[in-house]
């Protein structure tokens, strides 16, 4: 079984570490996890990694969540991985932006395991 | 930097030196008097803070809060987490705890007692702060849409006092988290 690249974006560590512990949980064979703390930082990696999900809060400094899920389709190789925001912004203009740019699921903070499994794995069935 | 976003900006929507946001229709900011909520309605939405506070420790640390009612005010703690809110509500939500209840927040979180909580307890209390931010104005109608939140800011240390701008309406509730105090405080402004 293929063991998935996975990039989690938040600018809190905490946050990084519990949502990686949220996908163990959730049964997923995770390969190699990498950590950025804004988009801007998500970006380079994605640049020179193709990952199978990226998972990105919205709201961050330097560049927010939307700003890169928007570049990340322009980039060559990286256009195609499945986005899900993981956020505390709920309003539906941002789920509807985000969704509109490219993102493929949404979770709001605070979350549940089970919530991060609901929405992940449904998006990896065709990838694992 | 010096801005002064209470400065008649005309119908920009936009602070010319920082990019923020300004409400149209008034004078900036905070002047604009039919924007901002009722005082009367502002006081009751300490059951709302409540519910989003006990919502975030339940959900990300598992840990149920015990709420404490002896009426005083929050007192100046070793750490303050804040996030600021923008849009139909202006204002600071805080949580305000102790050195030690900040790391067993972020224990708690980590799932480990080690160096690493301590480590990151400022950043497991702006991430508290922001999503009982975030969990509140889901609560309270209408809110999502707006107002929005900035990332948060934790001040650590005691010899301090916060002085707000915003000139409204003051509400909090008190917990207990493992055995120590803590205060959850909403400073909006209002009519």
């Amino acid at each position: 079984m293929k063991r998935l690249r996975v990039l989690i974006v938040d600018d809190s560590a905490v946050m990084r570490k519990i949502v990686e512990r949220c996908l163990r949980q959730a049964g997923l064979e995770l390969g190699e996890v990498s950590e950025a703390g804004n988009g801007a930082e998500a970006l380079n990696l994605a640049r020179q990694t193709v990952f199978d999900l990226i998972l990105s809060d919205i709201n961050m400094p330097t560049m927010d969540g939307l700003e890169f899920v928007r570049q990340l389709q322009t980039t060559e190789n990286a256009g195609k991985v499945p986005v899900v925001m993981i956020t505390t912004e709920g309003s539906e203009s941002r789920v509807v932006e985000a969704l509109s740019l490219g993102a493929r699921g949404y979770i709001r903070k605070p979350f549940t395991p089970d919530q991060v499994k609901e929405r992940v794995a449904a998006l990896m069935e065709g990838v694992q | 930097m010096s801005t002064n976003h209470g400065a008649n900006v005309g119908s920009s929507p936009n602070c010319p030196q920082c990019g923020f946001q300004l409400r149209q229709g008034g004078g900036g900011l905070a002047t604009s008097a039919k924007l901002n909520p009722p005082r009367g309605v502002v006081e009751t939405w300490a059951p709302v803070l409540e519910a989003a506070t006990r919502e975030v420790f339940e959900v990300m640390l598992g840990a149920p809060l015990t709420r404490r009612e002896n009426g005083r005010h929050p007192p100046v703690t070793e750490l303050t987490g804040m996030v600021g809110l923008a849009g139909y509500l202006s204002g600071i939500l805080s949580v305000r705890c102790s050195h030690d209840s900040a790391t067993r927040i972020a224990a708690t979180m980590l799932g480990t007692d080690g160096p690493e909580a301590k480590q990151q307890l400022r950043d497991a209390l702006g991430e508290i702060c922001n999503m009982v931010a975030g969990s509140f104005k889901s609560k309270v109608a209408g809110l999502d849409e707006a107002c929005v939140l900035s990332v948060p800011s934790v001040i650590s240390g005691a010899d301090y006092h916060l002085y707000s701008l915003v000139h409204g309406a003051s509400i909090f509730v008190e917990f207990e988290f493992d055995r120590t105090p803590l205060w959850v405080t909403l400073d909006v402004e209002c009519d």
